[in-house]
């Protein structure tokens, strides 16, 4: 296969401009300048394209639910790329960088915002000066600014560094803090695109939907069909890391076997030893047990729920049999209670109680009633918080108890 | 108006206005959902989680847009999985909550577990307990046992100075944000914020100097639990053992409705004093808010004359001897005194056809009298404040300024110096003809034009001849508006007073200047008057002072610079033997031959076409708008004129 | 001198990237320049910044306090900060930053006698494949350092020390 996202793994210095344009480079952005903006929005919703950012929402309905009664509009794409085990936004963004921007021209065009920023995480202080010196040489090349390829559109793409923050992630908490605010999460709805970046309609994408779009315009969205499920289309790239050969980015279509990617790509478990646990999404997931079942389940939005997951954003880590989970919890319990914005009572206590418990735990200190607490606990903030993090926070928590008991007997 | 909304909650039908939030539907039906980040004067934020709910709504079909219905023909409701905050939903038609399922109660319950994690429970030594919501929450439905079993509990700074006026207790704060909400949302003076985040999250601030607003008390009363405390009040007495009436601020003119909280003290022997002032809502004047000034208003002058040093019936006689033997008595007040004070002391005036003054440095009354509302503000309004810094001068109506700007209102500020409105006004200027000349050119364009302003006459006719719809005098005393309404004649300096008998009543600044001219002064006062017997005896000449009660001792009423008539109660017996103003001077009277009313309230309708009854109506619909400690008002939102 | 004193250009590039009456989106990108001397945000500079954007220092406080890549006290010139969560954690960066704190003489947090390397212990960097790794975030910005040992990880303290030097 072709890639469709990591080009540059086929075709040398593709992060040229030259080279870009050489290969068909901002050919989908040209074709959309032709067509009416909703037509492009249609091609994009034909195509099925799901958002790549962790919820699979689908791009093109979110790009129609924009408020065409408030002006002005923004196309925002989510930079910041900070959930543990993911590092496919950073690949595209240094690698493949006029893909992604093509991308963010074609979002804007389509929901008629003249003004995009790319809130970048902090950590990304290079790639973000990269990425500006992209967008001059793509502005110089008559792809940004005034009356774009003779056309009435105009555009303008900032960066905008986020400073260690993963909550900024979060849609509104990463609006929060282009704001100039502190990075916390607004109440919703109001949603981004009724109400976004200065209460403007904004168009809140991930790094990776964006730059799938410009293959979408360009060959249509029949042509995109062509790879992945009929409910989850196109390819996607799969972070692999943790106790694999060959950890790193991998794209697939969607659609691919947890067996495929860890054992065919990933090159199997190290040491001889053997699979435990599959984390789909990062530090956020449920641990899914990696018996055969799991393994031979489709990587797609549909399939993993069947074995008590979610695809999220695919950062698959994999966890093999010398792991203790009581381990792997407190790992993930340091990560959420030091992520935690503070803004809601139950993530803000909730983190730090069940990073006191897990510790005790992992210590050896714990007794049965320490781990049966840390269980309720985790169902107590289960439903009651402002977003997703103080949810995420529970997932490995519960889902380790639950599934791997052996690791919890005191 | 738009349309009422109807829904249910805990069985029971409630319709209200569009736009409105669950919780404040459930209160209007007596049905209280806890609370502590929501306040109802701010925007939602759902941050504590305490107000979960179920909400459910009715079905529709999805092709037809009709209301599905059940086999019984009620409709359908759907319940979605997760509990919700009420806080952050507006009611919607058909609607139906429940806060007191056990599904709802065990949310909050879990939610209050979290609060507590860390909360030090030191109830018995905290200035909020008795009306702290986290107190009383545990206690109706906190578990016995902390499940937190962790010998080391978080601990934190239990003593920071926020400011001279304000501390704060980082162990009782569970990070609600009102604080924080109302400085940077209402006050537009973001200098209380957030620092660190997660659990480390603390309130903080790092402004030079500090929690340096005027309206900082505020913060006390809408922090939920005890972590934000005036010093003043500090370990001053539990809420429990106070009385509380109601009273109005005499510190400007505005007249923020307030109550005195009064206890038994030991310090002062044992007498009932004022231990703080809080605000009274009215949402005319002052919403439920009070500025600083108001609420470390003292009112425990010491050194003050508590009887007449030659006794009272010499005093009265040597009084009316010395204004009846005068060929030209003459009698000056400040409005600093109450209607009803003033009624009288016109009267005998009047009656003996002597000259009756109010000493005002702001003119321009016989203007205000006509006029006078400002009201409540907004888009399509344009404001003029010139000569006057209200952020000094009249806090609230500073505030109320700096708020008509939020909903759209537009605002010149015309004042020789810089002031803190001036960020908010889409014109700023110098000079007082430069102002009057944008305030022309805004209201041309304007629906209700407002002009505040402090100065002469001559300002006040230059103010007056832009017509506004209405035309407020930003008067340094509470009731300068009551005494150009009893039709004072205004002196802005005390020549007139050069070798005459004179009648002084008012602050003890007015009797000092009186003294320095007068012949023989008759002083009417409730302040100490120290200086001034010390000035009488460095001059010479003659005076008698009358010690009269101060508003904590009396009833009577205070008219607003916006032309509100709003009544005060004696909350503290009164010092000595001091007396009722209008007693003294109708006892003055007497011995002159005149004879005048001694009861506050016939005085009252001598003056006015309305009684004491007018004033004490009230307006149960505000309540709604409560949160925090501000108290209720029970007593009467006053009439304007 | 005061940051739009040194760099008035830069600011108002910065500045023009946001709508004129939302300045304040400008803050993160001013405490960034506000770090490029000593490594850390002074209380002149917090206070510099707010008068520049219309905010209060407390604001601009609140907002340094929020973010872990800005920091209002002094550190080591260069922060050497080493991923040891999940992902790098199962490739033994727990390990790795133990002998490399030994290496070093000092505990995570804790700054070399010579003032020259502050190691401290960050969140994933979504460099999860090619651990273990860090980040050195110093006055001039942040790089990132993948699939490191020890050995190259002395290594390059030993060029970060002879640039110091001769920067001196
Ligand atoms: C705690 C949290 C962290 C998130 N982090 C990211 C992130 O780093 N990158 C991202 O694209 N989306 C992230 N998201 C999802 C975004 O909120 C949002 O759904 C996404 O950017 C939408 O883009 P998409 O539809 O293209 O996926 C995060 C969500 C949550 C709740
Ligand atoms: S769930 Fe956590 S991160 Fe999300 S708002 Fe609540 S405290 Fe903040
Ligand atoms: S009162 Fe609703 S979340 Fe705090």
């Amino acid at each position: 296969m072709d890639y469709m996202l990591l080009r540059h793994r086929d075709i040398n210095n593709i992060n040229q401009i030259d080279t870009f344009l050489k290969e068909d480079g901002f050919e989908g952005f040209k074709k959309a300048l032709k067509m009416e903006t909703v037509d492009v929005t249609n091609e994009v919703k034909a195509a099925g394209l799901r958002g790549r950012g962790g919820a699979g929402f689908p791009a093109g309905v979110k790009w129609s639910f924009m408020d065409n009664n408030n002006w002005p509009h923004y196309v925002v794409a989510n930079a910041d790329e900070s959930e543990p085990g993911t590092f496919k936004d950073r690949e595209i963004m240094e690698s493949n960088p006029f893909q992604f921007l093509e991308g963010i021209a074609i979002a804007s065009y389509a929901v008629g915002a003249n003004a995009a920023y790319v809130y970048l995480r902090g950590e990304f202080w290079e790639v973000a000066h990269f990425l500006d010196e992209k967008i001059e040489e793509m502005e110089k090349a008559g792809f940004l600014g005034e009356n774009i390829q003779g056309s009435e559109y105009s555009l303008k793409i900032y960066t905008h560094l986020g400073a260690g923050a993963y909550i900024c992630g979060e849609e509104t908490a990463l609006l929060e803090s282009m704001e100039g605010k502190r990075g916390q999460p607004r109440v919703r709805p109001p949603f981004p695109p009724s109400e976004g970046l200065y209460n403007k309609p904004t168009v809140v994408n991930n790094v990776e939907t964006l730059s799938s779009v410009p293959y979408i315009i360009k060959n249509g969205a029949e042509g995109y069909r062509k790879f992945g499920t009929e409910k989850s289309p196109g390819t996607k790239i799969f972070s692999l890391s943790g106790n694999v050969n060959n950890p790193g980015n991998y794209e697939l279509p969607l659609g691919t076997t947890f067996r495929e990617l860890i054992f065919t790509h990933g090159g199997g478990i190290p040491d001889g030893k053997s699979i435990k646990a599959i984390m789909p999404a990062g530090a956020s997931s449920s641990l899914i047990v990696a018996n055969d079942e799991a393994l031979d389940t489709a990587m797609d939005y549909e399939s993993v729920p069947n074995v008590g997951g979610d695809l999220g954003s695919a950062s698959v880590i994999v966890v093999d049999d010398s792991v203790s989970l009581d381990w792997l919890i407190t790992k993930t319990m340091d990560f959420f209670h030091h992520e935690s914005c503070g803004k809601c009572t139950p993530c803000r206590e909730g983190s730090y109680w069940m990073k006191k418990l897990t510790e005790r735990i992992h210590s050896g200190e714990g007794t049965e009633k320490d781990v049966e607490l840390l269980k309720d606990v985790a169902y107590q903030i289960q439903g009651k918080t402002l977003c997703a993090l103080g949810e995420f926070s529970t997932m490995a928590v519960v889902t380790s108890i639950e599934r791997f008991p052996e690791d919890f007997k005191i | 108006m738009t349309k009422d909304i109807t829904l249910t909650i805990d069985g029971k039908e409630v319709s209200v206005p569009a736009g409105t939030l669950i919780p404040d539907a459930a209160k209007k039906i007596g049905i209280d959902i806890p609370v502590f980040c929501y306040h109802p004067k701010m925007e939602p934020v759902g941050m504590c989680r305490q107000c979960l709910v179920e909400i459910g709504r009715p079905a529709f079909d999805r092709t037809t847009g009709e209301a599905v219905l059940e086999e019984d023909g009620s409709p359908k409701i759907n319940w979605g999985w997760k509990l919700e905050t009420s806080c952050t939903n507006p009611v919607s038609e058909g609607m139906v909550v429940n806060t007191k399922s056990e599904k709802a109660v065990k949310g909050q319950n879990e939610m209050l577990e979290f609060q507590l994690l860390s909360h030090p429970l030191d109830c018995p030594v905290c200035d909020k307990g008795g009306e702290c919501l986290l107190q009383d929450l545990t206690l109706a439905h906190g578990g016995t046992e902390s499940r937190f079993n962790f010998d080391e509990k978080r601990h934190a700074e239990k003593k920071v100075a926020l400011s001279d006026l304000i501390w704060l207790d980082r162990e009782r704060c569970i990070q609600c944000g009102r604080c924080v909400r109302f400085q940077s949302e209402i006050v537009g003076e973001a200098v209380l914020g957030f620092e660190a985040r997660g659990s480390h999250t603390q309130i903080m601030t790092t402004s030079e100097p500090g929690f340096d607003s005027a309206f900082s008390g505020n913060t006390t009363d809408i922090c939920p639990v005890g972590a934000l405390t005036t010093a003043q009040f500090r370990f001053g007495a539990r809420p429990w053992e106070m009385e509380a009436t109601a009273s109005v601020c005499t510190e400007c003119p505005v007249g923020c409705n307030t109550v005195l909280n009064t206890r038994r003290d030991v310090k002062t022997g044992g007498k009932v004093v004022v231990k703080r002032v809080m605000p009274r809502q009215n949402e005319s004047v002052n919403e439920t808010w009070i500025c600083d000034k108001g609420r470390f208003t003292d009112f425990s002058a010491d050194s003050r004359l508590t009887a007449p040093s030659i006794g009272w019936t010499d005093a009265i006689a040597s009084a009316a001897q010395n204004l009846s033997a005068a060929d030209e008595p003459i009698f000056v007040v400040d409005g600093s005194l109450p209607n009803e004070d003033l009624f009288n002391i016109k009267s005998l005036a009047d009656e003996v056809g002597a000259k009756a003054y109010c000493y005002s440095e702001v003119g321009g009354g016989e203007l205000t009298t006509k006029s006078g509302t400002y009201g409540k503000s907004g888009a399509g309004d344009a404001i003029l404040v010139i000569g006057s810094d209200l952020y000094v001068d009249a806090p609230i109506f500073w505030l109320r300024a700096k708020q008509a700007v939020d909903r759209g209102a537009t605002l010149i500020v015309a004042t020789e110096e810089e002031t803190r409105l001036d960020n908010f006004a889409s014109t700023v200027v110098r000079d007082f003809a430069q102002g009057l000349e944008a305030a022309k050119e805004a209201f041309s364009k304007a629906e209700n034009t407002v002009i505040l302003y402090k100065g002469d006459d001559a300002l006040a006719q230059s103010c007056a001849d832009l017509n506004p719809t209405s035309l407020v005098g930003v008067w340094n005393d509470a009731n300068t508006q009551g005494a150009w309404e009893m039709g004072y004649e205004a002196i802005s300096d005390l020549d007139v007073l050069k070798g005459k008998t004179v009648y002084v009543a008012g602050k003890s600044a007015l009797v000092a200047s009186a003294l320095e001219v007068a012949k023989f002064v008759v002083a009417q006062t409730a302040e100490d008057v120290q200086i001034a017997v010390s000035i009488t005896e460095a001059s010479g000449s003659k005076c008698v002072t009358l010690p009269s009660r101060n508003i904590s001792e009396s009833l009577g009423t205070f008219t607003s610079a916006e032309r509100r008539v709003q009544l005060f109660h004696p909350a503290v017996p009164a010092e000595g033997d001091t007396l009722p103003g209008f007693v003294i001077t109708a006892q003055v009277a007497e011995k002159m031959g005149v004879t005048l009313d001694i009861e506050a309230e016939d005085i009252f309708a001598n003056f006015f076409d309305l009684s004491y009854a007018d004033l004490s109506k009230t307006n149960p619909e505000e309540k709604l708008l409560i949160g925090g400690n501000c108290y209720e008002n029970t007593q009467g939102v006053g009439v304007q004129l | 001198m005061s940051l739009a004193e040194k760099y008035p250009q830069e600011i108002e590039k910065i500045l023009a990237k946001y709508p004129p009456e939302h300045k304040r989106s400008a803050v993160m990108a001013l405490l960034y320049m506000a770090m490029r001397e000593g490594g850390y945000i002074s209380k002149a500079d917090k206070a510099d910044i707010a008068s520049m954007l219309d905010m209060t220092t407390t604001e601009v406080s609140s907002i340094v306090g929020f973010y872990s890549l800005f920091h209002d006290e002094k550190a080591g010139q260069y922060r050497l900060q080493v991923c040891t969560d999940i992902g790098c954690a199962l490739k033994g960066a727990d390990q790795y930053l133990a002998d490399l704190c030994e290496k070093l003489d000092v505990k995570p947090g804790e700054t070399t006698e010579d003032g020259l390397i502050t190691i401290e212990e960050v969140k994933c960097l979504a460099a999860c494949d090619k651990a273990p790794m860090f980040q050195v975030q110093s006055p001039e910005g942040i790089k990132y350092h993948e699939k490191m040992t020890v050995d190259t990880t002395l290594a390059l303290i030993e060029e970060l020390r002879k640039d110091a030097q001769e920067a001196k």
